[in-house]
């Protein structure tokens, strides 16, 4: 059993991610996390505001739920799967990062230098964590889905919009890495 | 309903443990995918696209029911190529910035990186913010 402790491999993760989303559809539903966020902003009465948030979230409940069970098995995995949390990236992702000014690439599993409560004090990486959830939030609702509704569920039943949005994920992506990074970090 | 919604915890249990050990949650994951370096990040999504094709084409070949007893309907998403492409392009831009998709995020706070909180709050708000200019964006 000492796998399932090491970081799995695309193989086992991929099609557990497709049994996932068979066991929604099992369950007369469908994969997808980012509608949650619309959800929460109708819970906290957004329906006033703009008639997008103005329906019943109480059916929606069901993917409050999901996420509910995503957070208990983030915390199940963190705290009883793991040995060590540090990502093996590849030795020139590391160099390029490291250039950048995240020294803890390479041994941690994510960017001490964005993700560390101490840092937070840092009004830059404040701005970055804020702008980052914006574009997030913004762009999935826009795009009607995130990497669950269209790359996951949207392509596996050949819808051709969800191709199209995944080609504006990369597009949004590659101009984030290459281009802005430079200019920000 | 108990049943059911214990059902859809452990559904959601199962994805976010998997998130966390396929390393798709992590930061250096998503920008060594950006930048080429790694076939991880598509393997994972290609071997579960390829997978769920399979599922779904199964499931309409074999009329296969729901666990209760539905038949299980997917409905096409909407027409339109604007939408998809631009909202596609801001979504892909927050989700190398911070490193996390609508998915990871949760999988992150349940794993104690409490400062994804502050991703999560600003998607929200993100969200919000979308409903209101929707009408006036093109589609």
């Amino acid at each position: 059993m000492d796998w399932i402790m090491e970081p799995w491999p695309w193989y086992i993760s991929g099609p557990m991610i497709a049994f996932v989303m068979f066991l929604l559809l099992m369950m007369g539903r469908k994969l997808g996390m980012s509608s949650n966020l619309r959800t929460l902003c109708a819970i906290c009465g957004a329906g006033k505001r703009a008639t997008f948030f103005d329906y019943d979230w109480k059916a929606q409940k069901w993917n409050l739920i999901v996420v509910a069970g995503v957070v208990l098995g983030g915390f199940l995995a963190a705290n009883f799967l793991m040995n060590e949390k540090k990502v093996d990236i590849h030795d020139d992702v590391v160099k390029d990062l490291n250039a950048y000014g995240f020294a803890s690439a390479d041994n941690a599993y994510l960017p001490k230098e964005l993700y560390a409560a101490e840092n937070l004090s840092d009004p830059k990486v404040l701005a970055l964590l804020i702008i980052g959830g914006l574009f997030i939030g913004f762009g999935t609702r826009y795009a009607g889905g995130c990497t669950s509704g269209h790359a996951i569920s949207g392509l596996s039943s050949l819808q051709w919009p969800s191709l199209v949005a995944v080609i504006g994920f990369f597009a949004g992506g590659l101009f984030m890495v290459h281009i802005i990074f430079p200019l920000i970090f | 309903m108990i049943v059911r919604g214990i059902g859809f915890l452990l559904i959601g249990a199962l994805f976010g443990i998997v998130l966390i050990k396929s390393e798709a949650a992590s930061w250096f994951r998503i920008i060594e995918m950006f930048e080429f370096k790694s076939f991880h990040m598509y393997g994972i999504i290609g071997s579960a696209v390829i997978l769920g094709i399979i599922i779904i084409q199964g499931i309409q070949k074999f009329k296969i029911k729901s666990f209760y007893g539905a038949p299980i309907t997917i409905e096409p998403k909407e027409n339109g190529t604007v939408r998809y492409l631009m909202g596609g392009a801001f979504f892909g831009l927050g989700w190398a910035l911070a490193g996390a998709c609508p998915g990871p995020m949760f999988t992150l706070a349940g794993a104690g990186f409490y400062a994804i909180l502050i991703v999560i709050a600003s998607a929200t708000f993100g969200t919000f913010l979308y409903g209101l200019i929707k009408e006036k964006l093109p589609h």
